[in-house]
């Protein structure tokens, strides 16, 4: 038991912060740091740049052009990159499906589309979710019925992130409805340009256009682009999920959200005086960080684990219910600061909407980002999911 | 001891309910939160018809009604339709001002629903504090810079604090007047507000005590409470509705216990924040009204917080949604901890008036 980095992770470390120092585009940074909206060019640029140092694929093994990072590497980068106010990596395409074609995908959709995640040929996103499945996502009613070289897709995806930016969607169809339903579902690459692909936007509460509808007319997708074996999606999304709820622990973002949140109280707002300074905000303030170190870790713990023995279940389900309730509770404490100025309306998701709050803490969107953020505890196996898996495991009972 | 409202008040409480279920559906508030005025001077102009305005004074000031239970019924009423029009702060708070000040022309057009108000009280950096004036009065003009005041836009007449001399004072200042500047902008929540700044603006004096405006900001309390309240019977009503009829893994939602067992704490606390409410509107002239409002303030708070997020969650991502009703019921009962003085405000004045 060490908890000290290694002189080669020290090392690392210094040379993540001078990469960030030189090459994070200021313009970005500044977006990211006062909760204004990235557009689809910034995200690509960022992406660009990583990609030029070799750092944009962080867990894919070098074999596939990634950097295989350890989980300490990439706890260092999580921390540095949130602290720097860099954006977060879009992670369809990088952290879901490139590791399921890396593991099930075949030779010739690994030399295809692997490379085109990387240097941003390819914008993915993900088609899991349907208006009738939600937690019960083994319920999904997309069909998809084999036609010669082809298939033919009907049905419609809903709560699609970023989908108005995608020309690719991995998705979850049903090919076999007369098994049991975990037996008969499919993983299908379907490009977003074919006749019969519709998106439609979902304005969230907090005004961001941020998901998406899909909906999926006699669309039809050539079978080379089913991914593994057909009828055997569901272990593929299992696996997928996974990878998807290691990196939820988010203890970057909410180191750096905390953070923003002492900025915020030391303004002398309060009687004259700080809010930091308020015994009751302060006892809030310190509550959620000692959660927090502990929590960040129990991440470093669970990432080291699954990188000597393969991808964690029910830790990485206690890290996700875990992670979003301290990013919530640090989210409540950012608008609470801000007080009255918390009620003024401007959209993370509208460029320039922040200019219209004169507020004098330059408290940035804090309310809009507290409601947006009660997504973390919804999307990607809601925390109930995440509880009936825990119990499950630990107890062998049902959900 | 008697629970039930009287012959008036259910009548008050009928007619607003069903005006409001009829009139002020979802897609109309939609309607009025995408507009620029962010408000509807047709349904303005019906409350006041109705006589919802009217219940908001006291018989002598002109209207039929205005002790607390009169105001709760109101705003609970107004809450649980999520309605935006600012009823509090023009009509209650700037009618209220003014009758205190016996300007009896204007609080009947007030009541008339003719003439808007705006009560321009806290500046930046103050927060919650009342205290914190440092707008200041010089002969009979005003300068200064007040924050986050609703209504600033449409009112016809601001009521704007500043300090004269050793004191602080109220003045009255017409929309329009030399050297006022509003900033307008829209809430989270619905409706509008505005940064107002005063330099050297004209301004006459209302003679108001500190007394009288705690008198109006307790009134105030009470209608931020009952309108959480309100709020929070649509948030738990429609979740309710939700897990009944939501079925995944082929059951409605509602039969796991997880959530079952939550459905039920929500209306534990409903119950909560209702008799919070009744303790704050039949305490209005307690000895110790202060720590009645205190209380109820701060449980409504920590109540609200928990209704709201667990609506959210236990209806997931379609409760996320612009246009789903429980999202802006969510954002109503969470901003309104962000008025009068927070969860944590009122608990340490609790703490400081218990320790008295």
């Amino acid at each position: 038991m060490d908890l000290s980095y290694t002189p080669e992770e020290l090392a690392f470390q210094d040379e993540l912060r001078a990469f960030l120092r030189d090459e994070l585009p200021l313009e970005i940074a500044d977006k990211v740091r006062t909760g204004r909206g990235l557009d689809k060019a910034d995200m690509e640029r960022w992406h660009a740049i990583l990609n030029a140092r070799g750092w944009l694929a962080q867990n894919w093994p070098r074999a596939f052009g990634g950097a295989e990072w350890s989980a300490v590497q990439r706890h260092i980068y999580d921390v540095e990159a949130a602290a720097a106010s860099a954006p977060r990596i879009v992670p369809f395409g990088l952290s879901m499906l490139g590791p399921v074609l890396q593991t099930f995908g075949s030779k010739e959709q690994q030399d295809h589309w692997l490379p085109r995640i990387l240097d941003g040929s390819d914008w993915w996103c993900q088609g899991y979710s349907e208006p009738g499945a939600g937690s019960d996502l083994a319920s999904l009613k997309t069909r998809a019925v084999r036609d010669g070289d082809h298939y033919v897709v009907n049905g419609q995806k809903t709560w699609t992130t970023l989908g108005q930016h995608a020309n690719m969607i991995f998705c979850l169809v049903r090919t076999d409805p007369d098994v049991k339903q975990q037996e008969g579902i499919s993983f299908l690459l379907i490009d977003m340009n074919t006749p019969g692909v519709e998106v439609r936007p979902i304005i969230l509460m907090d005004g961001s256009p941020e998901v998406n509808e899909v909906w999926f007319t006699d669309v039809k997708v050539p079978v080379e682009n089913l991914v593994g074996e057909e009828n055997k999606g569901w272990t593929y999304a299992k696996y997928l999920l996974t990878h998807e709820r290691t990196g939820l622990g988010g203890v970057g973002a909410s180191q750096a959200a905390l953070a923003a949140v002492k900025r915020l109280a030391r303004a002398e707002n309060h009687n004259g005086k700080p809010l930091l300074q308020n015994p009751h905000f302060a006892a809030r303030v310190a509550q959620v960080e000692i959660d927090m170190r502990a929590m960040a870790t129990s991440n470093l713990r669970i990432v080291s684990q699954a990188a000597a023995g393969g991808a964690p279940g029910l830790e990485a389900s206690m890290l996700k219910v875990k992670g979003s309730m301290i990013r919530q509770e640090i989210n409540d404490l950012a608008r609470r600061a801000a007080g009255p100025y918390a009620m003024p309306f401007a959209s993370e998701a509208v460029e320039g909407a922040n200019d219209m709050i004169p507020d004098p803490l330059n408290a940035g969107p804090v309310a809009a980002q507290y409601f947006n953020n009660r997504k973390l505890s919804i999307f990607g196996g809601s925390n109930e999911i995440q509880r009936g898996i825990i119990a499950k495991v630990t107890m062998g009972g049902g959900v | 001891m008697n629970f039930d409202l009287t012959e008036e008040r259910q009548m008050l409480q009928d007619t607003l309910r069903r005006y409001l279920r009829d009139k002020y559906t979802t897609s109309v508030r939609n309607r009025i939160l995408g507009s620029e005025a962010g408000m509807s001077g047709n349904i303005w102009g019906e409350l006041a018809e109705l006589g919802v305005l009217g219940a908001l004074f006291t018989e002598a000031q002109g209207g039929f009604g205005g002790a607390g239970f009169d105001i709760a019924v109101v705003f609970e009423e107004l809450g649980r339709a999520g309605v935006v029009e600012p009823v509090l702060d023009s009509a209650l708070m700037g009618g209220r001002l003014l009758a205190a000040a016996g300007k009896s022309d204007m609080v009947e057009e007030v009541i008339a629903g003719a003439l808007h108000m705006a009560v321009a009280h806290g500046e930046p950096g103050g927060r919650y504090d009342m205290d914190h004036v440092q707008t200041q009065a010089e002969g009979d003009t005003l300068s200064g810079r007040k924050a986050v005041v609703m209504n600033a836009e449409a009112a016809d007449h601001l009521i704007v604090w500043a300090r004269d001399g050793d004191g602080i004072g109220l003045f009255l200042v017409a929309q329009g007047a030399p050297g006022l500047t509003v900033q307008g902008y829209p809430l989270l929540a619905g409706g509008r507000a505005g940064e107002v700044t005063l330099d050297k603006t004209p301004a006459e004096p209302l003679g108001l005590t500190l007394g009288d405006y705690e008198t109006v900001n307790n009134l105030a309390l009470v209608a931020i409470s009952a309108e959480a309240l309100g709020a929070m019977e649509t948030a738990t009503h429609l979740t309710k509705d939700y897990l009944m009829t939501r079925k995944q893994f082929g059951r409605p939602i509602g039969t796991f216990q997880a959530l079952a067992h939550r459905m039920a704490d929500l209306l534990i606390e409903l119950e909560q924040v209702r008799s919070a409410v009744i303790n704050a509107a039949g305490n209005l002239d307690a000895q110790d009204c202060d720590l009645h409002l205190s209380a109820t303030k701060n449980l409504i708070g920590r109540a609200g917080r928990l209704v709201a997020e667990e609506a959210i969650q236990m209806h997931g991502g379609i409760a996320m949604t612009q246009e789903y009703e429980l999202a802006h019921i969510a954002k109503r009962i969470i901003m309104a901890d962000h008025r009068f003085g927070d969860t944590d405000y009122h608990l340490e004045r609790f703490i400081a008036l218990s320790a008295a």
